[in-house]
């Protein structure tokens, strides 16, 4: 029901002492390429379009060292970080957990995943982000109503892959278990969550991502804390490089959780061929 | 002692079309204790239907399906079951696989594993008793199956084309393994294959099936000495002399069950 709203899992991809060679030329193409953009951006917006609008990479630089060693006209700007970061993780946490359990527990089900089916589709088709706004007018400007944008939109995102995930298990392994004596709790826990892992892990890579992007958006509709406060004042004051400087952070902090998601990941999956995972994100 | 017991039995499956699609009809056979039954016939005729049904995975449409003498309703005790397909779970090791079945059954982790390193070493995987089902070969997983299924200790053996996967001498190998490993237990097999050649190696009869709707067309006795050796025992001519008679009956289904697939296909 769902082939656009799910992210498959990863495919395997063998290592060996070859690609090693190649990822150290990828690299370096990458870097080149990295400067030549960043290079050139700067030399337009030295010469031609105006750094008003467009900004500059010195000025971004500048922006973001006045923050991490002056501080913002919040405050510091660690403070704003962790603000976010304590709602982006509750709000992941949280709906993690939710779109884990009902995703498994409603691709167990096939009738009730039938009843439900469209009243999902159509809570999955309102533009959630919107509901920062409503959010905010019912839990007022604090940390509830940001963990709350972020909690609605990483629940669909691993609700998904887990309904999926829970329901391609593969008939021999239950039709195994219940001949080797399993109960019905026993096949749920020792064949279909297993079965499913593969599946809730490539979910959860995009979902910190959505995380972030709740914390932040709810911030930025009305916060008094936060990194989208501070994204929300630059655009407030016209200051683009400060816009760009907050990018930058949460970029940063998106992809140190998928490093670290990824590690968990080899961890929990250690039975899987070696694999080389590549995060999918939609927005 | 009859362990197993089919009357009259039949499966139909609601079938495309609106049609109900019969798989096996008028299913009638018996097998005994420690006796060793394969059921051959041509692809695809709903020979493993037939397994489906005594294991309870599948109720039967009508007739009766008895195992010990009750009818047959979930699960029976004491039935192990091999399925065609790999049935390993890919994120547990070999030990683990094997103590699943011990573990479900409420033993204690350090009791399941003791009793499953046991058949571990006895299916000869005592040295990748860590490994992970992706590390192994096809035969090695096969072999991590079988003593998932034996560990249980089943008195009913329900095996589906278990070995059809393996290149010819890893199935040989595991024939000879599996008669070595059952002989003694007293276990009633039921060993479903469309090769003629694993049915009368393995078995004391050999339940020929008909082409679509499967039903039992005749039933021979293989005399043939046990302990066996599989590699050995088909240069015989007491052998060679049942598959003659064997592939008469079972050479018109498979000619029959051809016809059917070149006209639907």
């Amino acid at each position: 029901m769902s082939a656009e709203l799910t992210a498959a899992p990863a495919v395997s991809i063998p290592t060996t002492k070859k690609t090693i060679h190649r990822r150290t030329r990828l690299w370096s193409v990458r870097l080149v390429f990295v400067v030549v953009w960043l290079g050139s951006w700067e030399l337009a917006a030295t010469h031609w379009i105006d750094p008003f609008f467009y900004s500059k990479p010195s000025a971004i630089g500048e922006r973001l060292a006045g923050w991490f060693t002056t501080g913002t006209a919040f405050g510091s700007v660690w403070t704003q970080l962790l603000v976010t970061l304590e709602e982006a993780v509750l709000g992941f946490v949280i709906g993690a957990v939710a779109g884990v359990v009902l995703g498994i527990l409603l691709g167990r089900a096939r009738f009730v995943a039938e009843v439900a089916a469209p009243f999902i589709k159509a809570a999955n088709a309102v533009p959630r982000i919107v509901l920062a706004s409503l959010f905010i007018i019912w839990f007022g400007l604090g940390l509830t109503s940001k963990v709350a944008t972020a909690v609605v939109l990483v629940f669909f995102a691993v609700f998904f892959n887990a309904f999926q995930g829970a329901r391609e298990v593969d008939r021999n392994l239950v039709d195994n278990a219940r001949i080797l004596g399993a109960s019905r709790r026993q096949v749920l826990t020792s064949i279909v969550v297993p079965s499913a892992t593969s599946w809730i892990f490539a979910s959860l890579h995009a979902a910190f991502g959505f995380a972030l992007i709740g914390a932040v958006v709810g911030e930025y509709a009305g916060a008094d804390k936060g990194l989208g406060l501070l994204i929300a004042n630059a655009q407030g004051t016209f200051d683009a490089a400060g816009i760009y400087a907050g990018m930058i952070i949460i970029t940063v902090v998106a992809l140190l959780a998928e490093w670290l998601l990824t590690l968990l990941e080899n961890r929990l999956l250690r039975w899987r061929p070696p694999v080389r995972t590549s995060g999918e994100q939609r927005a | 002692m009859t362990v197993i017991a089919l009357r009259n039995a039949t499966k139909r499956f609601p079938g495309t079309g609106g049609q109900p699609h019969t798989a096996v009809r008028d299913l009638t056979f018996e097998v005994a204790a420690g006796e060793f039954v394969a059921v051959v016939g041509p692809t695809g005729c709903g020979k493993s239907t037939t397994l489906s049904l005594v294991s309870g995975l599948e109720p039967a449409s009508s007739g009766e399906v008895e195992v010990d003498g009750a009818p047959v309703r979930g699960i029976p005790d004491g039935v192990g079951y091999m399925f065609q397909a790999d049935a390993v779970m890919p994120w547990r090791s070999v030990i683990d696989n094997v103590a699943a079945g011990p573990r479900y059954r409420g033993l204690s982790k350090a009791e399941a594993r003791t009793r499953a390193m046991v058949w571990v070493e006895r299916v000869g995987l005592g040295p990748f008793a860590g490994y992970y089902p992706h590390q192994l070969s096809g035969g090695m997983r096969k072999r991590v199956a079988l003593a998932q299924t034996l560990v249980n200790e089943p008195r009913i053996l329900l095996m589906d084309e278990p070995f059809s996967a393996l290149d010819v001498q890893t199935r040989q190998l595991m024939q000879d393994e599996l008669l070595r490993l059952w002989q003694g237990t007293g276990a009633a097999v039921i060993f479903v294959t469309h090769d003629l050649e694993e049915a009368i190696a393995l078995a004391d009869r050999v339940v020929v099936m008909t082409s679509s709707p499967a039903t039992v067309k005749a039933i021979f006795d293989v005399p043939l000495q046990r302990p066996r050796q599989v590699e050995e025992i088909r240069m015989t001519p007491e052998f060679v002399a049942t598959y003659r008679e064997i592939w008469e009956s079972l050479r018109d289904e498979v000619a029959r069950a051809r016809q059917e697939v070149s006209r639907v296909g």
